[in-house]
């Protein structure tokens, strides 16, 4: 075991990836000679050189649908957006392609492409930069979304994702790429579509991913001090989206608490909520929480934008209202 | 060109022309749904390009997309299956007539957004790159894509790249109802090409030997090191742009003159003018193609939907 950064874990996950299979290759913006925005690539351009580490010219529309072609026609691209609010303009290839053409041809055409996208708020960047848009990608079916929590996490999903035969979304979040966790040495993987309880306790079912996953221990450590104990699971995969542990822990606490990065309206704490009273409505005792960012667009002044993000007191205090 | 060769593209054009017929049919009988683009009047396009291609070489277009796989070499029976939506169609029914992909003959389909293909086959045409092969790609679009951003940025990112991929314009003057003119700023698309460090090259779509030859020589460009190429072929379509076109855009003069032009027509008096072979011959072809789509659709009729169980089959590949 090492203790090692998000940011160390996927880049590790990425170079492990690389050198066990020829046919995984990097392209995106700035991914090779500037060695990734977010540092994630450094180095990769002088190990694996420029056929493996493609600079793209700025195309978000061409990035994502030459890595879908590429894929269809045997290679295993992760395709990087700088960030996920770039990707939008690549959205139509996302949905209309990567997600579809396995489906679409009957079957006849895999997309093994990975795409790679650093989200999340809170550095003041402002409204164009700041988005958390993970359930718009998650409403596919044809595609699978992952959004790690921990270094762990990180690095096991993401091999995963480079193996699997299908598209799969992978959600870096940028807050998270210092957070430090224990990664053992060598190969491992952590299955797609898999939730994981982070935190076990009776009382509460906290459900959260990616950096709400932080917020959320925080909150439970806080809690936990006031005598409350918090069962906190971790999503990891948003599509396909696994119910089993969420369920299991509301059969045994009778509330629960989504809390999300993104906006609450069509949300996940919308869909843990449908999905909470319609296989486990025996077991409610209290009208499931949602603590997700305020329905506007972020600002750019400190205070003004920390205000319409989730923290730990929000959590606790949606806690304390249904225990 | 030599005879046997020659007698081929015509079996092709026309098997193409009476597939679309015949489905025009079955459409109108309600057995087709959905949306319906016919390729009649662009038929040298698909037929002259493929004739050149290498088995190796990979197609790939929008939704106008039945010709390109009948002449890469998808059994019919299978196409007019797809159109039924029948379990034995190429998409197994899923697709749909824009929906058509034979991988087994490196026909990737078949896509229904405008443009959104051009991007897949440059992704494509990357895989065969990096892997070190001499095959390339025929990527076709119509001219209306040229006004997308995909086509930008792909053409863009192949030119920089330097990738194995023929972009073949199938230039039938308009993109639904809206005339080339009147959509692109440049109505010579060719120059388009310009910008992307290509040569504008312009072919006459209604002649199949012309379309074979720039296509072909196309191919070899990429071999000597010319990287990506661009040909702006001039064609039309008679039939509206799917079924149900009120055609209120173009005048009945107009059809008729291109009319003149029907590259089944150029092929035919070609091949009588040469002595290439006699009038028997090509009416022998037109009855042997006739007993092909009879049998195609009869095979389609025949063949089951989809059971509904299998609705979630195919979703992902490890579920
Ligand atoms: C992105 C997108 N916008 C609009 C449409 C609707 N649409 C379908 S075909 C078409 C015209 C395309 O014309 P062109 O590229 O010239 O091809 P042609 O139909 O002439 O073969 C339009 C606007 C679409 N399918 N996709
Ligand atoms: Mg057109």
């Amino acid at each position: 075991m090492a203790l090692i950064t998000m940011r160390q874990a996927i880049t590790d996950a990425l170079r492990e990836e690389m050198r066990r299979d020829e046919t995984v290759f990097i392209m995106g913006e700035e991914v090779g000679v500037w060695g990734g925005s977010y540092a994630v690539t450094r180095g990769f351009y002088d190990e694996f050189g420029a056929k493996r580490v493609r600079d793209t010219p700025i195309s978000e529309m061409a990035i994502g649908g030459v890595a879908v072609g590429a894929a269809m026609n045997g290679l295993r691209p992760v395709a990087e957006f700088m960030t996920i609010n770039f990707a939008f303009l690549a959205l139509d290839q996302l949905v209309n392609h990567a997600a579809k053409v396995h489906y679409m041809f009957g079957g006849q055409i895999k997309c093994p492409a990975v795409f790679r996208a650093p989200g999340g708020s809170g550095r003041q960047l402002g409204a164009t930069h700041s988005h958390t848009p993970d359930v718009i990608f998650a409403h596919f079916p044809g595609l699978k979304v992952v959004s790690p929590g921990t270094p762990y996490d990180a690095k096991g999903l993401l091999k995963s994702a480079i193996r699997t035969e299908d598209p799969v979304l992978f959600i870096e979040h940028q807050a998270l790429y210092q957070v430090r966790g224990e990664v053992p040495e060598g190969d491992y993987v952590v299955p797609i579509g898999k939730s994981d309880v982070k935190r076990e306790g009776d009382d509460v079912t906290i459900v959260a991913y990616a950096q709400g996953l932080q917020v959320a221990l925080e909150a439970a450590k806080q809690l936990a001090e006031e005598g409350i104990e918090a069962e906190v699971v971790d999503l990891r995969s948003l599509r396909p989206l696994d119910m089993g542990p969420v369920l299991d822990s509301f059969r045994k606490t009778f509330r629960a608490v989504v809390v999300e990065e993104g906006w609450r309206s069509y949300g996940i704490g919308a869909e843990v909520a449908a999905r909470l009273q319609e296989e486990g409505f025996d077991f409610m005792d209290a009208p499931v929480k949602r603590v997700a960012q305020l329905e506007t667009p972020l600002p750019y002044s400190r205070e003004l934008e920390q205000a319409a993000l989730i923290n730990k007191d929000r959590v606790v205090a949606a806690v304390k209202e249904i225990v | 060109m030599d005879k046997a060769t020659l007698l081929d593209w015509y079996r092709q054009m026309v098997l193409v022309r009476r597939f679309e017929q015949r489905s025009a049919e079955l459409y109108q009988l309600g057995k087709i749904g959905g949306f319906l683009h016919l390729y009649i009047g662009q038929e040298a396009v698909a037929v002259g390009s493929i004739g050149a291609r290498r088995k190796q070489d990979h197609v790939i277009t929008a939704y106008r997309d039945h010709a390109h796989a009948l002449v890469v070499g998808t059994d019919p029976g299978a196409l007019m299956a797809e159109l039924l939506g029948k379990e034995t169609g190429i998409s197994k029914g899923r697709g749909g007539s824009m929906h058509m992909a034979d991988v087994a003959h490196n026909y990737w389909g078949g896509y229904g957004i405008v443009g959104g293909h051009v991007p897949l086959g440059t992704g494509i045409a990357l895989a065969e790159q990096y892997n070190g092969t001499d095959a390339v790609v025929l990527c076709y679009m119509g001219d209306g894509s040229t006004n997308i951003g995909y086509f930008h940025e792909s053409l863009n990112l192949a030119g920089v790249w330097d990738l194995p991929v023929i972009y073949i314009v199938e230039n039938n003057q308009y993109g639904m109802g809206t005339a080339v003119d009147r959509a692109s700023a440049v109505p010579d698309i060719s120059t388009k090409a310009l910008a992307y460090g290509m040569e504008p090259k312009k072919v006459d779509g209604m002649n199949v030997i012309e379309v074979y030859e720039a296509t072909r020589d196309a191919i070899a460009a990429i071999h000597d090191g010319k990287g990506p190429q661009f040909l702006d072929v001039i064609t039309y379509r008679y039939e509206g742009h799917s079924m149900g076109d009120p055609l209120r855009y173009r005048t009945k003069e107009e059809v008729a003159k291109w009319r003149e032009d029907d590259p089944i027509g150029v092929l035919e008096r070609y091949i009588l003018e040469k002595k290439i072979a006699g009038k028997e011959t090509l009416e022998d072809i037109d009855q042997e193609v006739e007993k092909v789509i009879e049998q195609a659709v009869d095979f389609a009729e025949k063949s089951p939907f989809p059971a509904l169980d299998t609705l979630f089959d195919n979703i992902y590949v490890e579920a």
